[in-house]
């Protein structure tokens, strides 16, 4: 099956409460916290759109935007 | 429509406390309703009071927020008068089942159509982190500084036992579980409950020592595993998740409908 | 005009009115002496497509009702004492929320389990005081069946035009006996309709922001607007709010919506006053032993009459004043320890001409009773 390919990774700051679920969660370590303690996607390119960051959000401040096929 | 719209933008961010799992839970919700193609006017949501219980705040729905432990009395209500609607009724632990307990058990017993979505962390929250009937022996907490020498119930068994007729249980790290779940509690026609265990990382947590909310969820992935899986056999002290029960059975508004029909009709 | 003509037990009256006025919702808990109204109900409401349940307990009767009200429907639950006592949160949440019901309470000797099959009047003050906080509340009576149905019916009016919840105050005497009652035929008594907004979807529908008179119009749950609803102080979207404004403006709101309207809610009922040196004030079952002790006395010259209170809450103290201004006596006749003749003394510019002729035994107070204590007050011993 054709893996799914990012279009675009949003994390809104304001709502990102810096909790850290989705860099200890993401399977290839895309993301980090920067010194705001805001999450960013430090290694976009590694990204393989699973969207677990976006589902496990709490603060719902993650778009995982897929490119459609 | 994007999840975007099922939510209620100005109020964010929310809230609940960095890592607090009631914010999956959210998340979860809002896509389990948008995948189902849910029209927002048709559904209702009915909380009670506690960290769980603001959800119903955050949502585009039609939105109750009643008194503690009361939300599926009101939500009975609602549904009975108008059976057409989608009643969801996320709860705390301690609402729906200490001082919500025997609201909890009747509406079970009606299988009335409504989803109740029991949202665990294990303590009171929004009071400052007292015990609830979910904390368990030997944990801490505001008001149990000697440890808590109460024992805890098991959601999923008082739930069986009252008669609910979808009964599932999982946590807050399985959030493609948790969506699935979801959806089927409320495709179900019937009363469901799905237990969703949460993490506090401020008051729970923090009182014994779990660590950071990364840590909790760790653990609950770590204490958790399918229902019958070989993990369970080998360690009988890991908690069960998936659907336990999944029955059809006469639901209550449907019942009532042909009771009308019989009192137009005989005698 | 050929008007139903039926014998019944008052809890049947009030269910009468209740159809009447289009109650479609009840949920209701068994308790003495009310539980003929839930009774009938479950029999009548199916038969006209309505929906009755017994639920769990009292306090989810009262909080169902509320859910029902929600969804554009006329709601109706009915107790007595200790129910009542167990409803006040709920009903509290229903003051806070604004939104109609009605409940009756079929008093019974108090407090706690008291005397479950007897009457008392003991429970006037807990109707206005019952729940938590600042605010104010409808409750009505009647001493009669005919007046029972037409309370009943004016608890639902009030209900709808106020958004208020509404408290129906009987007694186990006007439950419990069996008096003849006329139905008004359909259109005789005006009914309130739920008001429903007219604001279109799409546009923003504010839940507790008043019309320019004052009236709240609501939307159903399942129609076009989404709103919130909520027992926190909330804004005009139904919200939650700590705002001192917003806290300030709506208490101020829920209090006086009710105040400033009790004229046109002052509901009472004279005989015999335009002259009267004694004046009774009474309510309720107890009324009728005080109307029959003034018909009886009259036609011996004295000059005594009757003022009886449908509407205890908001107190009708300019009515009560105005009655009492001349007379000489003004007793206060009531199964209790004196809650409403208290509310009368502060209403009379006479106060220490204010007495209180009452029975608190579970005994239906007698029109001998009242004779022996109108007797006693004037000197005049037994």
């Amino acid at each position: 099956m054709p893996e799914k390919k990012l279009k675009e990774h949003l994390i809104d700051r304001e709502w990102c409460k810096g909790c850290g679920i989705c860099v200890e969660f993401c399977p290839k370590q895309v993301l980090e916290l920067n010194r705001q303690d805001k999450a960013v996607a430090a290694r976009i390119e590694d990204c393989i759109a699973c969207r677990l960051c976006e589902l496990r959000c709490p603060d719902l401040a993650i778009t995982v935007e897929v490119e459609k096929k | 429509m994007a999840v975007q719209d099922y939510i209620r933008e100005r109020f964010f961010p929310h809230l609940w406390c960095p890592g607090c799992g009631h914010g999956i839970v959210l998340n979860g919700l809002i896509r389990a309703v948008e995948k189902l193609g849910m029209s927002r006017n048709e559904i209702v949501m009915v909380s009670g009071i506690g960290c769980s219980s603001r959800i119903s705040g955050y949502v585009d729905f039609h939105t109750l927020h009643t008194i503690h432990g009361r939300a599926l009395a009101f939500a009975t209500g609602v549904k009975l008068s108008q059976p057409a609607l989608n009643v969801i009724v996320p709860m705390g632990d301690g609402d729906a089942l200490s001082i919500g307990g025997n609201h909890f058990i009747h509406a079970a017993r009606r299988n009335i159509d409504i989803t109740a979505i029991v949202m665990n962390n294990r303590i009171y929250g929004m009071t400052g982190g007292q015990y609830s009937p979910l904390t368990g022996p030997g944990m801490l907490a505001t008001t149990a500084p000697y440890t808590n020498i109460d024992q805890g119930f098991d959601i999923v068994e008082m739930a069986k036992a009252a008669g609910a007729t979808f009964v599932a249980r999982t946590t807050t790290y399985h959030v493609q579980q948790m969506a699935d779940i979801i959806r089927e509690a409320i495709m179900h026609e019937g009363f469901s409950v799905v237990e969703i265990m949460s993490q506090c990382p401020t008051y729970f947590g923090r009182k014994n020592k779990q660590g950071s909310a990364v840590d909790m969820m760790k653990q609950m992935k770590a204490m958790t595993t399918p229902i019958g899986s070989k993990a369970k056999q080998e360690n009988p002290e890991l908690i069960e998740r998936g659907i336990f029960v999944q029955l059809d059975k006469p639901e209550y508004c449907e019942e009532y409908d042909r009771i009308i029909e019989r009192a137009r009709g005989g005698k | 005009m050929t008007r139903q003509i039926k014998f019944i037990q008052g809890n049947e009256a009030i269910v009468e009115g209740a159809l009447y006025a289009g109650l479609d919702f009840f949920a209701g808990y068994p308790i003495t002496p009310s539980t003929e109204i839930a009774e009938h109900l479950s029999v009548r409401l199916p038969r006209q497509g309505g929906k009755f349940i017994q639920m769990e307990d009292e306090i989810a009767s009262m909080c169902a009702i509320i859910g029902a009200s929600l969804t554009g429907h006329k709601v109706l639950t009915a107790t007595s004492g200790p129910g009542f006592s167990l409803k006040q949160e709920a009903l509290g949440y229903a003051v806070m929320a604004e939104i109609p019901c009605v409940i009756v309470n079929v008093q019974r000797g108090g407090p706690s389990t008291g005397v479950p099959t007897h009457v008392s009047q003991g429970d006037v003050m807990q109707a206005r005081w019952g729940t938590h906080g600042d605010h104010s509340i409808v409750c009505l009576t009647a001493s009669n069946h005919q007046d029972v149905f037409a309370m009943t019916v004016e608890a639902f009016n009030i209900a709808e035009t106020y958004r208020t919840p509404v408290v129906l105050l009987f007694d186990e005497v006007v439950g419990h006996m069996r008096e003849r009652l006329e139905v008004p035929e359909e259109g005789e008594i005006p009914l309130v309709g739920r008001l429903r907004t007219a604001v279109r979807a799409g546009v923003d529908y504010h839940p507790y922001l008043p019309r320019e008179d004052g009236r709240l119009p609501m939307s159903d749950f399942g129609d076009v607007h989404r709103f919130n609803v909520t027992g926190l102080v909330h804004d005009m979207w139904g919200f939650p709010s700590d705002n001192p404004k917003i806290v300030h403006g709506l208490l101020r709101h829920i209090v006086d919506k009710i105040e400033n309207n009790a004229g046109a809610m002052a509901r009472f009922k004279t005989y015999y006053l335009e002259d009267a040196e004694t004046v009774l004030v009474s309510y309720g079952s107890s009324a009728r032993s005080a109307l029959h002790i003034v018909e009886s006395l009259r036609p011996r010259g004295e000059r005594i009459g009757l003022l009886e209170l449908q509407t205890l809450w908001p107190f009708p103290a300019d009515v009560v004043r105005q009655y009492c201004e001349q007379a000489h006596y003004t007793v206060v006749v009531e199964m209790n320890m004196g809650q409403v003749c208290q509310m009368v003394k502060h209403a009379v510019t006479h106060p220490e001409r204010v007495f209180l002729a009452n029975r608190i035994d579970g005994v239906f107070i007698s029109p001998t009773d009242i004779k022996q204590i109108l007797r006693l007050i004037k000197g005049r011993g037994v």
